[in-house]
């Protein structure tokens, strides 16, 4: 009981990031249709952002995380003003080899801007934990969780309760009735973009310190985020959260008490479930049939 | 281009392959070799992307899967290292295959999505099992003998062997793209619900691309371990994969003949190209065009310039010298606009 306790909360924790840039992927796609395989050297790269805001401009954790929350924002937003938009008419196909050249560009640029070496990212956390009847939960595991949740529930509330959510969820929704109603529908893909990056940042910056900054750090949470956005339905935002945090869970609960998952077989065993879940069930836990009409 | 047009190039292309190696060094005739791998390699992944029409993200993996049968077949059981290369191209395209079938299934962004993971995944696969890979560490192959009496330089019979295949595999895939399945393959790629219309089964059209483009990478990756004479899972990055898909964009998808431009891009970029370039820029900007990272930046900035400026690549930009019109790679046409459905709001196909 002790060990499954253990394993669900890191469960939890690691799931909550893989949630997150889930939930990156979904805000892009839901409105552009477009997978962003940039999306984890972005939070990669941002992360890196906040790495030197604290090394060489001296700034603490928490000032560095909001600076950097802000940057990755208009970092998105200009990428899509640059990149992406002035590839609106060409094929989807074009614009995915885009965020490919985007993925490519932003890796080299990492390594050469701050070299290659492992870098230590701190923490905010404590690394002690708390011994409740004998279950050790680490502190940092709690805080990764509780910063993801709040950053989702911030979101979601914009979504909600704002006059530029309804916009930006009528941009999605219905593009050209959008437009029709006097909504600028660029000017929402940009800040789709900024979102997903400033949430992708978030990501990058709570799973830096347990894998070290490297420009590859998040070549691996990204097919995570993909395998959870797929388990959740690539069209729910819902989905990808409650995806990323069964997919952490599970890979956990695998790599606990099935021995022959060691910690090499995490990637292959989520790319089994991304396939399973395609065979079984294309359109994710939460996400609708899309019929299409010939 | 008519038939009697691609056997002059195909003759031409012969010929620039036998006069190369005795006018280069034994060092370029090696990179030269390299060449010939990419081309097998970039053929077979243009039969799935530049012709079908799906993305794949993975196929470096499978030249890795190619590589490792071609080690433990050598190395573990004594096998004369050339007749394993089919035999790489076989499993190769068998696991192809398997891994095809079910993600063949879906449109659209899917397929992308799961070939992203093949590369990681095999790294993690080899480090699992070493008693079976090597593990971390890999294997070491024999190097290349000569066969048939000749005593040669090993660089100038790594050229022979390769060109060797790769001239085998350039036609066979021409005769795979061009009749009934070739353009089953274009009826996939330009409207499925036209091929699935006009009784094409497109699922197994696209596993059966799959799987080919798989027996191509894997016919590639076990010259390119008896080239390297060693294999370890760090042989075959992520990145490999990616530079494969850009060679194919800057050759020109769904153009054979672009591949040898995308072949020779993929092996010189890297080594002459790049730093060449970067070293154009160092004059005007005191920065340091060798650290690591720069050479990726300039194949990065090479694809997304294609993308907007020739997006049927090397191959489109010939094409629009010789017949003055402009082609767009027929995977690369703008969408339609969709029409969207007044009632329930649904975006149409």
């Amino acid at each position: 009981m002790q060990v499954f306790l253990q394993t669900l909360v890191s469960g939890l924790a690691l799931g909550s990031i893989y949630g997150s840039l889930a939930l990156a992927l979904v805000l892009i796609y839901k409105a552009t249709e477009v997978i962003n395989f940039a999306q984890g050297e972005m939070a990669m790269f941002t992360t890196y952002i906040a790495w030197a805001l604290m090394e060489h401009h001296g700034l603490s954790y928490w000032p560095a995380f909001g600076i950097t929350l802000v940057l990755a924002f208009f970092f998105g937003a200009g990428l899509f003003a640059v990149v992406v938009k002035p590839l609106a008419r060409a094929s989807v196909l074009t614009v995915v080899m885009a965020t490919i050249a985007l993925l490519v560009i932003l890796n080299g640029l990492a390594a050469w801007i701050w070299s290659p070496q492992l870098q230590f990212f701190p923490s905010p956390f404590p690394t002690t934990s708390w011994v409740i009847g004998g279950v050790h939960i680490s502190k940092q595991d709690v805080g990764t969780f509780g910063v993801v949740l709040a950053c989702l529930v911030v979101l979601w509330l914009f979504f909600r309760f704002t006059k530029l959510g309804l916009a930006m969820r009528a941009g999605a929704l219905n593009p050209s009735a959008a437009r029709l109603v006097g909504v600028r529908t660029s000017w929402l893909l940009a800040l789709g973009w900024g979102f997903a990056a400033a949430l992708g940042a978030v990501s990058g910056m709570m799973v830096a310190p347990t894998v070290f900054l490297t420009p590859n750090m998040m070549q691996a949470v990204l097919i995570y985020a993909f395998a959870a956005a797929v388990l959740g339905g690539l069209e729910s935002p819902v989905g990808a959260v409650a995806g990323g945090i069964g997919l952490g869970v599970m890979l956990n609960m695998l790599g606990t008490y099935v021995h022959p998952v060691t910690s090499e077989l995490r990637l292959p065993v989520a790319l089994l479930i991304l396939l399973i879940v395609l065979l079984v069930k294309p359109a994710g836990l939460f996400g609708r049939v899309v019929v299409r009409r010939v | 281009m008519k038939r009697y047009t691609h056997l002059i190039g195909f003759a031409v292309l012969v010929a620039a392959v036998v006069v190369a190696p005795f006018i280069s060094s034994n060092y370029r005739s090696y990179q030269l070799g390299f060449v010939a791998i990419y081309l097998i390699a970039l053929c077979g992944l243009d039969i799935l992307t530049g012709f079908t029409g799906q993305i794949s993200l993975g196929h470096g993996a499978f030249m890795g899967i190619g590589a490792y049968t071609t080690t433990i077949l050598v190395v573990d059981h004594g096998w004369r290292d050339l007749w394993t290369i089919p035999v790489a191209g076989l499993v190769a395209g068998l696991i192809g295959v398997a891994f095809g079938l079910p993600a063949t299934r879906f449109a659209g962004p899917y397929l992308a999505l799961a070939t992203f993971a093949i590369p990681l995944s095999l790294i993690g696969i080899l480090k699992r099992y070493p008693h079976f890979t090597g593990g971390n560490v890999g294997k070491n192959l024999p190097q290349l003998h000569s066969e048939f009496g000749w005593h040669t330089n090993p660089s100038i019979w790594f050229y022979v062997v390769t060109w060797a295949v790769a001239l085998v595999m350039f036609p066979l895939a021409y005769l795979i793209v061009r009749g009934r399945f070739g353009r089953a393959l274009r009826a996939v790629r330009d409207s499925e619900i036209a091929a699935t219309a006009n009784g094409v089964s497109t699922a197994s059209v696209k596993t059966a691309a799959f799987g080919i483009s798989a027996f191509f990478c894997g016919v590639a990756g076990a010259l390119y371990a008896i080239g390297i004479t060693y294999v370890n899972p760090d042989t075959f990055p992520i990145d490999l994969s990616i530079l494969l898909i850009v060679g194919i964009v800057v050759g020109g998808a769904g153009s054979l003949w672009g591949m040898v431009f995308g072949a020779l891009f993929v092996e010189f970029i890297r080594i002459s190209w790049g730093p060449g370039i970067l070293d154009l820029f160092s004059k005007v900007h005191h920065i340091d065009t060798h650290a690591p990272g720069s050479g990726l930046v300039v194949y990065g900035v090479v694809l997304l310039l294609v993308l907007y400026v020739a997006p049927a690549g090397f191959a489109g930009l010939v094409h629009r010298l010789l017949t003055g019109r402009s082609a767009v790679a027929a995977w690369a046409k703008p969408r339609p606009p969709t029409p969207t459905d007044p009632a329930t709001g649904a975006e149409g196909p």
